[in-house]
């Protein structure tokens, strides 16, 4: 099951500059941890020591926020797309 | 300046074109050296200064002069006595943005600080995700700036929000989408492009601009802090910013730090902010926008976190209105004070008649409500709440038919 992740500027650091990475996970979850085995580091940058997603930290699956799906139980199937964006302030 | 700081882990970075820590995606803050900025900054000073948001400069983050949008602010403060009345309280104040140079709303502070610094910083190109007032005012500053403008709205918004933005010739991308969903695509644009997005990598110095709506209160007010200030919460950048307004002053010297109370206000059909600090929580759940506050409508609010923080830390509180309630308080602010507001005009005026009733804002104190943008724009929301002009043919006679069927009394016999 590929899904593809779009890494935000402040973490491509961490990809070698790569903007978009292929994962192979089931769950929003497990294609955190996949990162973190293939770009180690990542991981911490994405939740907090609880595991939670952290407070600034939205990801989106298909263009919608986690928070309205299952959070990181949120099921991935092939060919969905994975954003990680900063919140924003106010328009 | 002396560098941006995480809010989060403070960690510190360059002052460039940054807005999250690479760390914990933490906002990024200007750090000012207030040591040296209290050896220059007194009240006849900034007494002697224009008439403009820029008479407190060494506390907004440019390094030289402003370039863009050098006449903006010191909007009126107006004694509100008639609503202060209706609303049964002792003193009340507004105010009053609506009359914002050049686009009549807040959003102008926020613009000239942001895209003097994208100068300083060489961008020839600037850009926002914007739920109205800030497209308006980005595309009016950057064409008297000479820069090239891209604004990103909700492509369902409000004709008088989109009019003005196209005015003056910026390119104007509407979004098939909410806010919330403008501005992800704008964050990934962001990252993408080498523009400067005034509420994305230009935010830290952006979000600045705000304070100086709180420096004007306190200055108008005869250098003192309103007891309670009522401040419309889209993403709740602005509340935050009243407050550090508050703070820094008191900081400075420039008046005695008498406590204060910092109330927000939103619509209850996106009130992620209240509705979490009502259920007395410290984080917010984000919510899908339905209502007519469409410069409200942000249902994942950046600064949701810190604005809680600001109204526990200052014994403030949050209150949500409907939208036959933000009609109401429009209508009764227009009747009270002849200000016409905007609908985040009438969710603060909303809120704060909630906010009186209920004694969380006690009766016998004074407050200040935050009026943030201009009726004209947003003229849908009321049309056809308002009445209708009764038409009649250019005759005498018709006219006292008119007023007879009225009261007979107010006819002249």
């Amino acid at each position: 099951m590929a899904s593809k992740v779009r890494i935000p500027t402040p973490l491509r650091k961490l990809t070698n500059n790569e903007e978009l990475v292929e994962v192979n996970a089931a769950t929003i979850g497990d294609a955190i941890n996949e990162l973190q085995t293939r770009f180690p580091g990542i991981k911490e940058r994405l939740v907090d020591d609880a595991g939670a997603v952290r407070r600034f930290v939205n990801v989106y699956v298909n263009e919608e926020d986690i928070r309205f799906l299952e959070n990181q139980h949120t099921k991935l199937k092939d060919g969905d797309e994975i954003s990680i964006i900063p919140a924003i302030a106010g328009g | 300046m002396k560098a941006l700081k995480c809010r989060e882990c403070g960690r510190e970075y360059p002052l460039a074109a940054t807005h999250v820590c690479e760390f914990d995606f933490g906002p990024l803050e200007v750090v000012y050296d207030y040591a040296h900025i209290k050896k220059s900054l007194t009240r006849s000073a900034i007494e002697s200064r224009a008439h403009t948001m820029w008479r407190y400069r060494e506390l907004l983050p440019v390094a030289d002069s402003p370039t863009v949008g050098t006449q903006v602010g010191f909007t009126p403060l107006i004694k509100a006595d008639r609503l202060a009345k209706a609303l049964g309280i002792r003193e009340l104040w507004i105010k009053n943005d609506a009359v914002n140079y050049p686009t009549l709303s807040f959003k102008d502070r926020v613009v000239s600080v942001a895209l003097s610094r994208a100068r300083e910083l060489g961008f020839t190109t600037v850009a926002c995700a914007s739920t109205g007032n800030l497209a308006n005012s980005v595309a009016a500053n950057a064409a008297s700036a000479g820069l090239k403008a891209y604004v990103f709205i909700p492509a369902d918004l409000e004709q008088g929000k989109i009019v003005n933005s196209l005015i003056y010739g910026s390119h104007v991308i509407g979004i098939k989408g909410h806010y919330d969903e403008v501005n992800r695509l704008c964050a990934e644009i962001a990252g993408k492009y080498g523009w400067a997005f005034v509420n994305v990598n230009m935010r830290p110095y952006y979000a600045e601009g705000s304070k100086s709506m709180g420096f004007e209160i306190i200055e108008q007010l005869g250098w003192k802090i309103p007891q309670h200030t009522v401040v419309p919460m889209a993403s709740g950048s602005l509340l935050t910013k009243i407050h550090k307004s508050y703070q820094e002053i008191a900081k400075l010297g420039l008046v005695s730090e008498t406590p204060w109370h910092i109330h927000g206000a939103q619509a209850t059909g996106c009130n992620p902010i209240s509705h979490a600090q009502k259920a007395g929580l410290d984080f917010f759940k984000p919510v899908k926008p339905h209502t007519i506050a469409k410069s409200l409508a942000i249902g994942t609010p950046a600064d949701g976190f810190y604005s809680l923080k600001v109204m526990k830390e200052t014994q403030g509180h949050a209150e949500d209105v409907t939208d036959d309630e933000i009609r109401e308080a429009i209508k009764l602010l227009a009747e009270c004070e002849g200000i016409f507001a905007e609908t985040a005009g009438g969710v603060t005026v909303g809120v704060a008649k909630k906010l009186i009733a209920c004694g969380k804002i006690p009766a016998k104190d004074s407050a200040v409500l935050c009026v943030t943008g201009n009726g004209l724009k947003t003229l849908d929301a009321v049309n056809g709440h308002c009445g209708h002009p009764r038409e009649i043919k250019p005759s005498l006679r018709e006219f006292e038919t008119m007023l007879a069927a009225e009261d007979k009394s107010l006819v002249n016999a």
